[in-house]
C-alpha cells in the first residue's frame, strides 16, 4: 500500500486534532467575520428596497442562511455519527456533540426570524406551511439528540446513542418533511406560498451568498472550538493534556 | 424461528400476569379521547371533524406510556444480556418483543377506536377507515418506539426523554394515519393515504429491529 500523503486517520485522535483545532478556528472566525461584515453591508445599503415587502425583506439574510446551515448541520451530524459507528473512532461523537448546540440554534433563529418576517408580510406569526413545520420538527430532533446525550453520564455511550438517534432522525427528515407538505395541501391552510416569490435581484442574491458563508464559517469556527473544549474535558486523565497544562503554565 | 415464537410466548405471558398495565393505557386513551368533548363542546359536527386527530393523537400517547416496560425489566434482571450473548440473533428476538408489545398494547387501541369513534358521531364508514389506518399504523409506533425504548434503557428520566425522542419520529404515521380517514370524509378516497403509511409500516418493519438492537447492545456495554 502506498503511502498517502495526509494520514488522515492521524487526526482521528483527538490528542493530535486538538492542535489542529487550535490552530484552524481564529482563521475561520477571521474569515466569518470578514464574510459577515460584507454580506450585512450589501444587505443593508447596497440592496435595493423590495418594491413589494419594503425594507422588512432584509430580514431573509438572516432567515434563508440560518434555514440552509440548521439543515446542513444534522446532515453533518449524521455523518459523523455514522463515521463514528463504522470507524468506532472517539472524535466523530465529540464533533457530534459539538454541532448540535449549533444547529439548534439556527433552527431557532429561522423559525425566530421567520415569525418576525411572516408578522408584517402574512399578517401572522405562524402559519402551518409546511416549511415552517418541518424546520419546528427539526428543531425537536436537536433537543431531543442533545437531551439524550446530556442525561447519559458515560460519554462514549452518550455518543454512540446519539449517533443513532440522528441516523434515524436523518432517514425520517426527508419523510417528515413531504408528509407535512401533503398534510398541508389537504387542509389548504396556508394560502400564502414562500416558492412563489418574485425573483431576486443580483445583489439580494449576493448578499444572502455571503451571509450563508460567513454562518458557515461561524458554524465551523465555533464547532472547532466548542469540540476542543469537549477534548479537554473528557481526556482530563490524559497524560497529553496534564503536560499541555504544564507548558502553559 | 423457534426463538421468535418463545420469546413471543413469553412476553404475552408476562403481559397476561400484568394485566393492570396493560389496562392502564387503554383506559388513559379512553379518558384524553373522553376530555376533549369536554374542553371543546358537544358541538357534533365540530366533533366529527376533529375525531381522526383526537383518536391518533391520543393513541400515540398511549403507545408511547407502556414503551418503557418494552426492555426495562429484562434489562434489570439480566435477562437482556443473556439474549444478547444467544446464538440466535438478536434482531430475531427484539422483533418478537416488538410483536408482543404491538399485541398488548397496539391491537387493544385499535379494537376500542371505533367504540370511541362512535362518541364523536363517526359514520361506520369513517369508522373501518380508522381502525384499518390504526391497525397499519400502531406496529409503526412500537417499532419507532422500540428504537427510542432501547436508547433510553437505565437513562436518568428515561421516561420524559422518550418522549422527546419518539414523538417528532410519530409525526408522519400521525399525518397519514389521521389524514386517512379525513381523506375518505371528505370523499377523496384514503386509499393514498393508506399505502402511504403501510410503505412507512414496510421501511419500519426492515430499519427499527436494526436500529433496536445497536442501541440494545450500547446500552448493555
Amino acid at each position: 500500500m502506498s503511502q498517502p500523503l495526509i494520514n488522515w486517520f492521524k487526526f482521528a485522535s483527538p490528542a493530535s486534532f486538538y492542535p489542529l483545532a487550535g490552530k484552524m478556528w481564529p482563521w475561520f472566525a477571521a474569515l466569518a467575520t470578514a464574510f459577515a461584515a460584507a454580506g450585512l453591508w450589501i444587505s443593508f445599503f447596497v440592496a435595493p428596497t423590495d418594491f413589494q415587502q419594503g425594507e422588512g425583506y432584509r430580514i431573509i439574510f438572516i432567515h434563508v442562511p440560518a434555514s440552509w446551515m440548521s439543515m446542513f448541520i444534522y446532515c453533518v451530524m449524521a455523518f459523523w455519527s455514522a463515521i463514528g459507528i463504522g470507524f468506532n473512532t472517539r472524535l466523530s461523537g465529540m464533533m457530534s456533540s459539538a454541532l448540535a448546540p449549533t444547529g439548534a440554534l439556527f433552527a431557532f433563529l429561522s423559525l425566530w426570524t421567520g415569525a418576525l418576517w411572516g408578522k408584517p408580510m402574512w399578517g401572522a406569526w405562524w402559519v402551518w406551511d409546511a416549511r415552517l413545520t418541518s424546520e419546528l420538527i427539526l428543531l425537536f430532533l436537536y433537543l431531543g439528540y442533545i437531551a439524550l446525550t446530556a442525561a447519559i453520564d458515560d460519554p462514549r455511550r452518550a455518543d454512540k446513542a446519539g449517533a443513532i438517534v440522528s441516523l434515524v432522525g436523518v432517514i425520517n427528515v426527508p419523510i417528515i418533511y413531504f408528509s407535512v407538505k401533503w398534510w398541508n395541501t389537504l387542509h389548504q391552510g396556508a394560502s400564502v406560498s414562500m416558492t412563489k416569490a418574485p425573483t431576486m435581484a443580483a445583489t439580494m442574491l449576493w448578499g444572502m451568498l455571503l451571509m450563508a458563508l460567513a454562518f458557515w464559517m461561524y458554524s465551523i469556527a465555533v464547532a472547532l472550538y466548542r469540540v476542543r473544549a469537549i477534548i479537554l474535558e473528557r481526556e482530563r486523565h490524559a497524560t497529553w493534556v496534564a503536560e499541555l497544562l504544564e507548558m502553559q503554565r | 424461528m423457534n426463538a421468535f415464537v418463545a420469546i413471543l410466548r413469553r412476553d404475552l405471558l408476562l403481559a397476561m400476569r400484568r394485566k393492570s398495565e396493560m389496562l392502564t393505557a387503554l383506559f388513559f386513551f379512553m379518558i384524553v379521547v373522553s376530555l376533549f368533548p369536554l374542553g371543546i363542546g358537544p358541538e357534533t359536527a365540530l366533533l366529527r371533524r376533529i375525531a381522526p386527530g383526537v383518536l391518533w393523537v391520543a393513541a400515540l400517547l398511549a403507545a408511547m406510556l407502556s414503551l418503557n416496560r418494552l426492555f426495562a425489566a429484562d434489562h434489570q434482571d439480566g435477562t437482556l444480556e443473556q439474549m444478547a450473548l444467544s446464538p440466535t440473533p438478536l434482531a430475531l428476538l427484539v422483533s418478537g418483543k416488538v410483536l408482543a408489545h404491538w399485541l398488548t398494547a397496539g391491537l387493544p387501541l385499535v379494537l376500542l377506536a371505533p367504540v370511541l369513534g362512535l362518541q364523536f358521531d363517526l359514520s361506520s364508514r369513517a369508522l373501518g377507515i380508522l381502525m384499518l389506518s390504526l391497525l397499519l399504523g400502531t406496529p409503526l409506533l412500537s417499532l419507532i418506539g422500540a428504537i427510542g425504548a432501547a436508547l433510553t434503557l437505565g437513562v436518568r428520566g428515561g421516561g420524559v426523554l422518550l418522549s422527546l425522542l419518539v414523538l417528532p419520529l410519530y409525526i408522519p404515521a400521525l399525518i397519514f394515519g389521521a389524514g386517512a380517514v379525513e381523506a375518505d370524509m371528505a370523499g377523496l378516497g384514503a386509499g393514498g393515504h393508506l399505502s402511504l403509511l403501510g410503505a412507512l409500516l414496510a421501511l419500519g418493519l426492515f430499519f427499527a429491529p436494526w436500529a433496536t438492537t445497536a442501541a440494545l447492545r450500547i446500552a448493555l456495554e
